[in-house]
């Protein structure tokens, strides 16, 4: 079926007629279509359209091809309005860059956050210097990782997701720092043992989670969307893959578990429980489409903890 | 703060089908519960009542009904897992600030800080929460028994309008009371140095908590005039059908 084909776009909640394009080519992209309504629609860029092909239903892929959809010589489309979009780039940028800056305020004692006579102090301790290093190397790992390592799958997300996120990274990484490089700071109760086996652990996690981000990157080709079951590679750090589904959220909890021992500092612990919670949805939610989507997948592993959970 | 319009559709055809398998059941523990729940105000209306026209006093009325109103109070918090697993359909942000602040108020205020126990202020959140409680209550047992009163109706979508703020200036005036006797006491409070790196003011957190009430009561109280609208009006909030 060579014929072009007209396309109409409804507003998907009141019905409204809100584009009309003749003569489409069949082989035109969901994509080339929605670039097409943008320039009658300049307000709405491609990234924040939602086109189904029913109102409820679920949205189209940019990469459907129009004569390849269940639709006749006139395809009838509904928009939905996804709201303001940035790109995923840009909010981990900004939410990660936050917690490194913010900490290291606090760990140079920046003034109007201690009592005036510590302007500029250092901390005694030596494990306080080791703390910032490690939550330093953290963040700046997370930041080139950003630049260089990950592919995403979405370009863009909503834009009010950068506020709540960003709350949540820089207010709690304040909480932290406040304690951690406070004058009154307490070290660890069983001193250069605690603080050099949490050393160990951060540092092999880190090592570990930033494996797996590779393992991962290195699973999809530049440019393709394809998705393929992760496997364990030649670096032991992937050998993991075999327990676990979302092994980098594994690593991820040890590092922090690693931070909280090496500190010693509730609000640490509390940071390290609320980002578990939130790890152990993502990964129940990526295992559970693993399993959807592959029939061979390995029966053995667990979204999360080996076994567990 | 509420899901959207659509995903409540959805939501509710998909509770609908859960509810015919398990509705007799659900149904006749839910009844129980609210009976059991508007009985307990009553009893708590009464003792109020009979204590101030014996005494002639409000000191000490509070005391005399702490031990009801914390079991009573409390075993709301079921309501909050009703609406969460979806078998009482009002949104479970809403019913959980609200069940939350009522428990804060008691164990957290009223119950820890004995000084403020006689405090006018106490008598007036009391009060209202007791008409509010007493008239909901009875709305949900009515309308699981399909046999709803009119007045019933009118009670619970109306009273809130003048008890809504008085509740919330009760509430409020309570624990600028509380203040004072907090700070001096240092209660609930932690201070550096200490092993877990870590402190803790009650007196700016009873002070945030005060903050809250700013953004957080006109929510509710806009959410229940939207309620009303709907209920009592027949007004279709929701987007228009063909």
């Amino acid at each position: 079926d060579k014929h072009p084909k007209w396309v109409e776009i409804l507003d998907a909640k009141t019905k409204d007629k809100l584009c009309f394009l003749d003569k489409v080519e069949p082989n035109a992209t969901i994509g080339e279509i929605k670039s097409m309504f943008h320039k009658s629609h300049p307000q709405w860029y491609p990234a924040r359209q939602s086109i189904r092909l029913d109102p409820k239903g679920k949205s189209l892929k940019d990469e459907d091809v129009l004569q390849h959809l269940p639709v006749g010589t006139t395809a009838t489309f509904y928009f939905r309005d996804l709201g303001a979009q940035i790109s995923w780039v840009t909010v981990f940028l900004t939410e990660y860059t936050g917690p490194l800056v913010i900490y290291l305020m606090f760990y140079f004692r920046v003034p109007f956050i201690y009592a005036s006579k510590y302007d500029f102090t250092t901390s005694k301790h030596w494990v306080v210097h080791l703390a910032c290093m490690c939550h330093s190397f953290h963040y700046v790992k997370r930041l080139l990782e950003t630049l260089f390592v990950h592919r995403f799958s979405h370009g863009t997300m909503p834009l009010r997701n950068i506020f709540k996120n960003c709350t949540y990274y820089w207010g709690f990484a304040a909480w932290m720092a406040y304690y951690i490089n406070h004058p009154l700071y307490t070290p660890p109760i069983y001193g250069e043992q605690q603080i050099r086996l949490a050393l160990i652990i951060f540092l092999f996690c880190q090592i570990g989670n930033f494996s797996i981000h590779i393992a991962l990157r290195n699973l999809r080709p530049p440019g393709s969307k394809t998705r393929k079951i992760p496997y364990p590679t030649k670096n032991p750090f992937t050998w993991i893959f075999l327990l676990v589904s979302c092994p980098n959220y594994t690593y991820e909890l040890g590092s922090w578990l690693g931070f909280t021992l090496m500190t010693q500092c509730l609000p640490v612990a509390f940071f390290t429980l609320v980002g578990f919670v939130q790890m152990t949805v993502w990964a129940k939610g990526k295992h559970r489409s693993y399993l959807k989507e592959f029939r061979d997948y390995p029966p053995l592993r667990s979204p999360i903890l080996p076994f567990i959970l | 703060m509420a899901s959207s319009e659509e995903d409540g559709t959805v939501e509710e055809k998909e509770n609908n089908n859960k509810k015919r398998t398990k509705s007799a059941l659900v149904t006749a523990w839910l009844t129980f519960y609210n009976i059991a729940m508007t009985a307990g105000w009553l009893v708590l209306a009464i003792t109020m009542m009979r204590f101030y026209i014996q005494r002639g006093t409000h000191k000490g009325l509070y005391r005399s009904i702490a031990r009801t109103l914390k079991f009573f109070q409390t075993f709301a918090l079921v309501e909050v897992r009703l609406t969460f697993v979806g078998i009482v359909k009002t949104s479970v942000i809403v019913n959980g600030v609200q069940v939350c602040s009522r428990i804060f108020m008691v164990w957290f205020v009223t119950n820890s800080i004995r000084q403020i126990q006689n405090e006018e202020s106490v008598i007036l959140f009391l009060v209202v929460w007791t008409v509010m409680e007493i008239s909901r209550y009875s709305y949900y047992t009515f309308s699981l028994l399909h046999h709803l009163p009119y007045f019933i109706k009118w009670a619970r979508y109306n009273f809130f309008i003048v008890l809504y703020p008085l509740g919330v200036a009760g509430e409020l005036l309570t624990i600028y009371a509380a203040l004072p006797f907090v700070r001096r006491s240092g209660m609930y409070s932690m201070r550096l140095p200490n092993k877990y790196n870590v402190s803790f003011d009650y007196y700016y957190c009873l002070i945030i908590v005060m903050l809250s009430y700013i953004p957080l009561f006109p929510q509710l109280y806009l959410h229940m005039l939207r309620q009303r609208r709907r209920v009592l009006h027949g007004e279709v909030i929701v987007e228009k059908d063909e």
